[in-house]
């Protein structure tokens, strides 16, 4: 009954999402205030009857009803409870419905925070969420429908969750990601608001910067989450490949931090306007997009959805329909938002513009890669298959982030409009100096070895953290004490800093990790000993011990630093119960200069295994620099001129150029 | 700046992402009717690559590619441990009853030799040939991803064919068949 | 049972994201531990998903690394190596794709787009410049008049 429950509710949600995409929308061309507003109530519905929806479902995975098919293909009666909910988003279908349900949450947002928003911008904005969610219940219900049942043949008990996914990061992956991904939906209807009223001014901006920086924390960290996950379940101790599945989550990622900048401009100079535009379009368009790859099997990617290729024209056609039409409206339209504002060649916009080039530069590089087996197959033919794999990427994309590390530092202490030659030089020449200089006598103290590209990354890290110091003494030398200059500085400024040294930690990361990591697969017999840098790893011996869904073996090493017991690695060797899946679960002790990371490999006879131990230094940082960005990103949103309710809009709207020119573009 | 009106220029270069993300798509379209989990072999139409190795039966002694040459040719790279091996093979006993002008060949994936010679003694041999790749020299030679899989080989030693996973009389009637009646 | 049979085959020809592979390999230099990583790191498993055969329990993964860690204790080069595999896997299990006409594309459009990007700046730097100079100065003469006014 509560499966059927939760299949009406989908229907309700449909329904009323059609309503929401097409009742505020008339309302706008026919200037009737009753429809337009109708757009609130309209959306909260959709969301209250998907939340009944998703509820629905987790009471099936909690209840352990095997007759919904999902269920039975994704959970298993001995799962334990908090898997079992987890379960809910394991595999398409489920994911499927929890991404839907985040569309309606962020639309619900919205319509909640947007009191200030005009109304008829209010309307067409959740009329274009409204048409997203149409589009995907549509795809739900028609093509995987989670409710589904499996009346005549019940099993017995379902198959299980994939072992991969009975992890805390993976089970919080996914959430984020969505969010991430979804959450420039909002991005994406206010440019095409923007698009279609031709007003796009800086209260424009001002109302798209929050919602673009929630989605892009949210994105971030939910990156950062699966890339933790590779790094500790897969077991091979790295955290990037570079798999389909992480560039299409990348690439959004890239296009939204372009989009950040760029609004940042529109807000302050009202120029960059189409550009914004499109970049708000590209980054929703990239998430689709990626929601289609993974999903349709397009690509061959360690990410395991069951694939149909039904599915995937299905999804092929609503892209088409989705982006399709957005980019076609913006051909049209951009000439109507465009807007004029004078900047000199040395102004805050133009070293913006140059990240924003950069950054889609980068994008179109990861776009290339990624597709690049397809369209050399299109063109030489099946047997004539490539690869593109970590070594391209790696190779391409870290100049670029080299390249655009230089103008970080340069864009974030200039000024607008014109910054001058001889301003930008008093205020960076000593801290390039000394980046330099410490960059490569720091590394040479500590390591006593030449490291080229330690002595690039460092540098650039320094580049950035001691241009961060830099602007803020500048920007408070005038105040009393720098206390009171500190106070002085906006919330959107320290959350701009904040983000950029996040970026300082993640290059220091993973440039140290990648090249001062030492990792040994050795054979130790119980009792054996191997030293692997200051630290001596002694093997104990593994026991059978027994989980919930598994059996697990368990190895005991201890690690000793200076003669004395330091701590104990328990790494095991999990099998499952129902598919008699094989698992590995290192165990990882996270340090904040190194990790000491422990895997079991096989049985080699007389109690002795193969096993594999790092000592990772800083890797840590690299999770820590996401979440400084993501913290950043939020810090930004808290800034008072998000929240102050003036009535200035109506100001900017008649003083920009480009709300004018909406008559004659029109 | 060309002497056309700018203008136009202008509005031309707002239609280059809609034509991209046409471009993509056609890309998709394409791309949603292959499956890029198939990997064609590197050894279609290139000679057998040659080989001694011992055979499954220590008394037969060693065989090498000479030895086999001059028939149609079926090399089944096989293994007891693989469950899809398991499947295919009643199909393989029926081909050796009924295809005469074939010389089957099986390369067991060693992992135990005794075991793979309990499976054939067990279950029948469909297999004139019985060889193992102990050292694994071959099924690299042969850029073999996994077992089942399965190569067809002209009278000349010319590789027509190679199929991973298991073979069926569908996917036999299919896909070898025609290669047979080409080479007939 | 049948039907059973077939849901077991379907299952077990389901590629498995694969886990890493753990074994013990002895090399009396360090550079060559340090060119089976590389090696091993920068060729696909032509059977799995989409994973390197150093990051692989597929059993050819294994047969793989064995084959590299012989050829370097045999002496041969890198290059020596991946054309032995790429003869007989295809470009398929080479993660860095080769420079060839296929891909040249790949390997030198995102510097191009650079270039392209770069020329854009430059022509809105110029084009702003002119905005930004209603005065009608050149370039030149703006910029002594910048320098005149920062120089209090």
């Amino acid at each position: 009954m509560i499966p059927e429950l939760g299949n009406f509710s989908l229907v309700l949600a449909l329904s009323l999402a059609v309503l929401l995409s097409v009742v505020p929308m008339i309302g706008v061309q026919k200037n009737n205030e009753l429809l337009m507003t109708l757009s609130r109530p309209l959306c909260t519905g959709v969301w209250v009857f998907m939340v009944i929806s998703f509820g629905c479902l987790a009471y099936a995975f909690l209840d352990d009803d095997f007759s919904v098919a999902y269920v039975a293909s994704n959970s298993n009666s001995l799962l334990p409870v908090y898997y079992k909910f987890t379960a809910v988003w394991g595999g398409h279908e489920g994911s499927l419905l929890l991404w839907v349900l985040m569309v309606a949450s962020w639309t619900y947002a919205v319509s909640l925070f947007s009191r200030n928003l005009p109304l008829d911008i209010l309307a067409r904005v959740l009329a274009v969420m409204g048409i997203i969610s149409v589009s995907f219940l549509l795809f739900m219900l028609f093509t995987s429908n989670p409710f589904d049942r499996l009346l005549l043949n019940t099993p017995a008990d379902g198959t299980d969750l994939n072992p991969l996914l009975q992890d805390f990061g993976i089970i919080v992956h996914p959430p984020f990601l969505y969010m991430g991904y979804v959450g420039f939906s909002v991005a994406f209807a206010f440019a095409i608001t923007a698009l279609l009223s031709g007003k796009m001014d800086a209260a424009w901006a001002r109302w798209t910067k929050p919602w673009t920086n929630a989605a892009w924390a949210f994105l971030t960290i939910g990156i950062a989450l699966g890339s933790w996950w590779a790094y500790y379940e897969l077991g091979w101790g790295g955290w990037w490949f570079w798999d389909p599945s992480e560039n299409v989550a990348f690439m959004p990622w890239l296009v939204g931090t372009a989009l950040i900048h760029s609004l940042s401009v529109t807000e302050k100079r009202g120029v960059f306007k189409s550009w914004t535009a499109l970049l708000a379009i590209a980054a929703f368009s990239l998430s689709l997009l990626g929601t289609f790859i993974i999903r349709s099997g397009l690509l061959t990617s360690v990410h395991a959805f069951a694939v149909d290729p039904e599915r995937g024209m299905v999804l092929m056609a609503i892209i088409l329909l989705v982006i399709g039409s957005s980019l076609f409206l913006y051909a049209l339209r951009a000439p109507v938002v465009k807007g004029i504002a004078s900047y000199t060649a040395t102004s805050r916009e133009v070293f913006l513009l140059i990240n924003n080039i950069i950054l889609v530069v980068s994008v179109a590089m990861i776009l290339l890669g990624t597709l690049y087996p397809l369209i050399h197959e299109a063109i030489y033919g099946e047997a004539n298959k490539v690869s593109v794999g970590a070594p391209y990427f790696n190779a391409i994309f870290l100049p670029l982030m080299g390249l655009i590390v230089i103008f970080l530092s340069i864009g974030s202490i200039s000024r607008w409009k014109k910054t001058s030659m001889d301003y930008l030089k008093s205020q960076l020449l000593k801290v390039a100096v000394a980046s330099v200089l410490l960059g490569i006598v720091i590394p040479l103290v500590v390591t006593r070895e030449v490291n080229v590209p330690i002595f690039i990354a460092v540098a650039l890290a320094l580049w950035i953290i001691l241009g961060i110091g830099r602007d803020i003494l500048t920007k408070t030398a005038n105040k009393a004490s720098l206390l009171e200059g500190l106070k002085s500085l906006s919330l959107s400024y320290y959350g701009m800093q904040i983000a950029h040294l996040g970026m300082a930690v993640i290059i220091l990361g993973v440039c140290l990790t990648s090249h001062y990591s030492i990792e040994e697969d050795v054979r130790l017999a119980p009792g054996e000993q191997i030293e692997i840098g200051k630290y001596t790893f002694t093997f104990q011996g593994v026991n059978r011990e027994p989980g919930p869904n598994y059996a697990a073996d368990v190895g005991t090493i201890e690690v000793q630093k200076n003669n004395t017991t330091y701590m104990t690695l328990y790494p095991e060797k999990r099998t499952y119960f129902a598919t008699g899946t094989v698992q590995t679960e290192a165990d990882i002790d996270v340090g904040f200069t190194r990790d000491l990371f422990a895997a079991l490999g096989d049985p080699r006879g007389d109690g002795a295994w193969v096993v594999r131990l790092h000592v990772k230094p800083f890797v840590f940082w690299i999770w820590m620099g996401a979440f400084l960005m993501a913290a950043g990103g939020i810090t930004a949103i808290l800034d008072r001129r998000y929240r102050v309710r003036e009535v200035r809009q109506q100001e900017t709207v008649t003083k920009t150029p480009g709300a004018m020119g909406s008559l004659k573009g029109a | 700046m060309s002497d056309q009106s700018p203008k136009n220029n202008m509005r031309l270069k707002l239609f280059v992402p809609v034509a991209v993300f046409l471009i993509l798509s056609g890309l998709f379209f394409f791309g949603l009717t292959r499956d890029p989990n198939v990997v064609p072999s590197a050894l279609v139409d290139r000679p057998l690559p040659e080989f001694t190795q011992p055979s499954l039966y220590p008394e037969e002694g060693v065989f090498s590619k000479q030895e086999l040459l001059g028939d149609i040719l079926l090399v089944n790279i096989w293994g007891s441990w693989c469950p899809p091996c398991h499947a295919e093979h009643p199909f393989f006993l029926e081909i050796s009853e009924t295809e005469n002008d074939i010389t089957m060949v099986g390369i067991s994936y060693d992992y135990s030799m005794e075991e793979d010679r309990l499976f054939l003694e067990e279950r029948g041999n469909p297999f004139d040939y019985n060889v193992v790749d102990l050292d694994g020299s071959l099924r690299i030679d042969l850029g073999v991803t996994g077992a089942p899989e399965t190569f067809l080989v002209d009278q000349n030693g010319m590789i027509l064919h190679r199929h991973i996973g298991a073979i069926d009389s569908i996917i036999w009637k299919d896909i070898f068949v025609p290669f047979l009646e080409q080479i007939r | 049972m049948k039907n059973l049979i077939l849901l077991f085959l379907a299952l077990l020809l389901l590629p498995v994201v694969s886990q890493a592979a753990i074994e013990e390999y002895a090399f009396e230099e360090e550079v060559q531990e340090e060119r089976f990583k590389q090696l091993t790191y920068e060729m696909r498993c032509p059977k799995c998903l989409n994973s390197n055969i150093a990051g692989s329990d597929a059993p050819i993964a294994a047969d793989l690394r064995k084959e590299v860690y012989d050829q370097i204790l045999e002496g041969r080069t890198d290059q020596e190596i991946l054309d032995f595999m790429s003869s007989r896997y295809g470009d398929f299990i080479l993660y860095r794709p080769r420079l060839t006409a296929g891909t040249l594309v790949l390997w030198f459009g995102p510097a191009l787009l650079l270039l392209g990007g770069i020329i854009i700046v430059r022509r809105m730097m110029l084009q702003s410049q002119d905005a930004a100079t209603e005065t009608g100065l050149t370039q030149k003469e703006q910029e002594e008049l910048d320098k005149l006014l920062d120089r209090d």
